[in-house]
């Protein structure tokens, strides 16, 4: 492997010097070690975005680049209480409970729930030591398709993250759920979570992905998710990224669809000072249908960035975009989506959604669609709304004696709820509508002023 | 004894400076049936507005009291939980937000007000059947967000069926009949009449007598350019129907 490219990052020195420390401790086989080489490559060459950058235009990353880079290479479990675990979203859930403590499994924490022999639920280090061919093929030495520099980085770094594989025609009712708790105190500190979901041929099921804080100090969650969806195979993928107001979020959610399948995502964020999450769909088979659907709460000076990519490689696919907003304070919502019809695939059926309710003056939304359409027979539709509270629609309340504020608590709430009401597993949903209830509660909701009646 | 709920006294209002309604006198009574026509442009969705406190609307002069106080003190909710119902010429669509959930919000906020228990989910439903078969209201709408895709005739009986279920002591009903063919105009009209009782009034507005030949109004009453120009009998929305408004006499221009 050829030296590194001249570096373009802040401070190349810290990125490369910390991999190559990483490197010398790490016992990986070969195979990864190159990939691992090659990935830190990419990362140098293309270092951060700036705001020059088409993709990152309107999310500035100059405050992560100020932080030190720290990545957490051995994590302190000791340091989580278990009664810590049952004030985190999601405590309740049935099914399995995978915990990571800055990218690290904390199996005490775990909970595994039997699911017989041929399905395996875990952690993606173990796997890597007990059956590493395995994972060859979905950690190998080449840049994916879009791939950002954190993914680049993310794949230079990783050590753990969750591994689920089910084979063909297998079921699992209850969820799994993998929660991410950034605990480790020191500024800079980065945690490089990699999950792998491998759904094979008609299997069907659940994954939930939690990201929250125990720090206080500004710290760095970049997480890559690859969901491998089989033919005919059903899944629903819901993420909660809660983090703290210090934190930085970056990830990267990479999904491969079979023929005939069904994939649900809802990525709904509500935490973190800065939080980017790309979105690649890849419908690499017929007849597939796939919902992405998100909501996104700010307030104070949060950014949300949702940067979609969803590419119809084949005919007869369907993919429903829907992304709400609500923004409060000086806030600001980002949202990108590429829809990319491929040659050939006719008959898709794309439509893209993204409604913004801004509850300040000072919010701010910066939305794009981005249509490539290759293709002569198809139906693609986009829309785009940023707005206050229907007025009408608050008059109406008021005149049936519902108050001003309980009107508007009312109608954010619903704006909210057509998001969660998407999702289909009722236990997860029943939760988030509770925690997105619970985060709206927080927000300035009644910050307008209250107009003089005649 | 039989003091008015309803009592307009020489009310001017518009929108910023210009003035829409020019002079109103009204009184009205328990288990009296009012009703307001004019023709377009003449102020009776203004009337409406004001009495309900539509943002956007400025009171120029005048008074409004209702069960003895100062109905213009009140914010638009402190009105309908004291029994100010305004039918809506255009009801809101709110997507997102069940209807059940909506009303149920809106009957707990009058119960609240008037000192009684709320209503949990098993209570109201039992409230609101019976209300639904008197509107012939389908099930189904209840589980639907409010208003949302129902046709002009289902949202206008969904009016009623809200004033079915919050029992106001003065509804007002505005241009409920616009829009309806006649099968729903005689469904709507039948649901207003059977919750008329001694101690609650109606103030119809409407543009056509037809709605009259079903809601029989104990007074009518003439608006045109702004002012009352003729009250009389049931008799009256007859004699406009046949001469249309141009019968009466224009009232003299306002002194400026």
């Amino acid at each position: 492997m050829a030296a590194h490219p001249t570096p373009a990052v802040n401070e190349p020195g810290a990125y490369v010097e910390k991999f190559d420390r990483f490197q010398k401790s790490a016992h990986d086989p070969s195979w990864l070690h190159a990939a691992r080489q090659a990935a830190m490559g990419r990362f140098a060459a293309r270092g951060f975005p700036t705001l020059q950058d088409e993709d990152w235009r309107f999310t500035s990353l100059a405050p992560l680049a100020k932080l030190p880079f720290r990545p957490v290479l051995k994590a302190n479990l000791g340091t989580l209480a278990s009664d810590t675990l049952s004030t985190l979203p999601f405590a309740g859930l049935q099914g399995s409970c995978l915990v990571f403590v800055d990218g690290h499994f904390a199996p005490t924490l775990s909970t595994i729930a039997a699911s017989g022999d041929a399905i395996r639920i875990g952690s993606l280090a173990q796997v890597l030591n007990t059956s590493p061919a395995l994972l060859e093929p979905r950690l190998s030495p080449s840049a994916p398709d879009g791939e950002t520099p954190f993914a680049a980085l993310n794949a230079a770094f990783f050590q753990d993250g969750a591994f689920v594989h089910l084979p063909p025609q297998h079921v699992l009712p209850e969820p799994v759920h993998a929660v991410f708790i950034s605990a480790a105190a020191s500024a800079g500190s980065t945690a490089h979570p990699r999950n792998l979901i491998l759904a094979e041929a008609g299997s069907r099921m659940t994954f939930v992905e939690t990201h929250v804080s125990l720090a206080g100090a500004g710290h760095l969650t970049n997480a890559v998710t690859e969901l491998a969806v089989g033919d005919g195979a059903q899944v629903e993928h819901v993420k909660f990224q809660d983090q703290g107001r210090q934190a930085f979020h970056l990830a990267t959610l990479r999904s491969t669809l079979g023929r005939d399948s069904r994939l649900r995502v809802h990525s709904i964020a509500t935490g973190a000072r800065l939080s980017r999450n790309n979105i690649d769909t890849r419908l690499a088979g017929p007849g597939l249908e796939c919902l992405l659907n998100g909501l996104y709460l700010t307030r104070g000076e949060q950014l949300a960035d949702h940067h979609m990519t969803v590419d119809h490689a084949e005919p007869r696919g369907a993919s429903h975009e829907y992304f709400n907003g609500i923004l409060a304070d000086r806030s600001k919502g980002v949202f990108h989506g590429r829809i990319l019809v491929r040659p050939g695939a006719q008959q898709t059926d794309a439509k893209q959604t993204n409604k913004n309710l801004l509850l300040s003056d000072e919010a701010t939304v910066n939305t794009k669609p981005q249509l490539e359409i290759y293709a002569d027979d198809v139906r693609c539709t986009h829309g785009a709304t940023v707005g206050q509270l229907n007025a009408e629609s608050i008059f109406y309340c008021r005149a049936r004696g519902i108050g001003l504020e309980t009107a508007r608590h009312m109608l954010i709430h619903a704006f909210a709820g057509e998001i969660i009401g998407r999702i289909l597993h009722a236990g997860v949903r029943e939760e988030l509508d509770r925690l997105i209830w619970q985060r709206l509660e927080q927000h300035p909701l009644v910050g307008q002023p209250h107009a003089p009646h005649p | 004894m039989n003091s008015p709920i309803l009592e307009i006294l020489n009310l001017s209002a518009g929108v910023g400076d210009k003035q829409i309604l020019k002079g109103i006198d009204l009184t009205i009574r328990p288990g009296e049936v009012h009703a307001i026509m004019g023709p377009n442009g003449s102020g009776k969705s203004t009337l409406a507005a004001v009495l309900a406190g539509r943002d956007g609307y400025t009171v120029q002069g005048g008074q409004v009291r209702y069960l003895g106080r100062d109905l213009l003190e009140f914010a638009p909710e402190e009105r309908a939980r004291e029994g100010l119902f305004l039918a809506f010429q255009y009801p809101v669509e709110i997507p997102g937000v069940n209807s059940t959930y909506f009303l149920k919000a809106a009957c707990n906020e009058l119960r609240k007000h008037k000192g009684q228990p709320e209503l949990d989910a098993m209570e109201f439903l039992e409230l609101v059947k019976d209300k639904m078969k008197l509107l012939h209201l389908p099930e189904d709408l209840l589980k639907r967000p409010v208003n949302e895709g129902f046709s002009g005739g289902e949202k206008k009986r969904n009016e009623i069926f809200q004033m079915a279920v919050l029992e106001p002591r003065l509804a007002v009903l505005d241009e409920t009949d616009s829009g309806l063919d006649i099968d729903a105009l005689k469904v709507v009209a039948n649901g207003v009449n059977k919750l008329k009782h001694a101690q609650n009034a109606q103030l119809v507005i409407t543009h056509y007598q037809r709605l009259l030949n079903y809601i029989v109004p104990d007074f009518v009453h003439v608006l045109r350019d702004g002012r009352i120009v003729k009250s009389g009998g049931k008799e009256l929305a007859l004699e406009l129907e046949e001469k249309g408004y141009d019968w009466i006499t224009r009232p003299e221009p306002a002194a400026l």
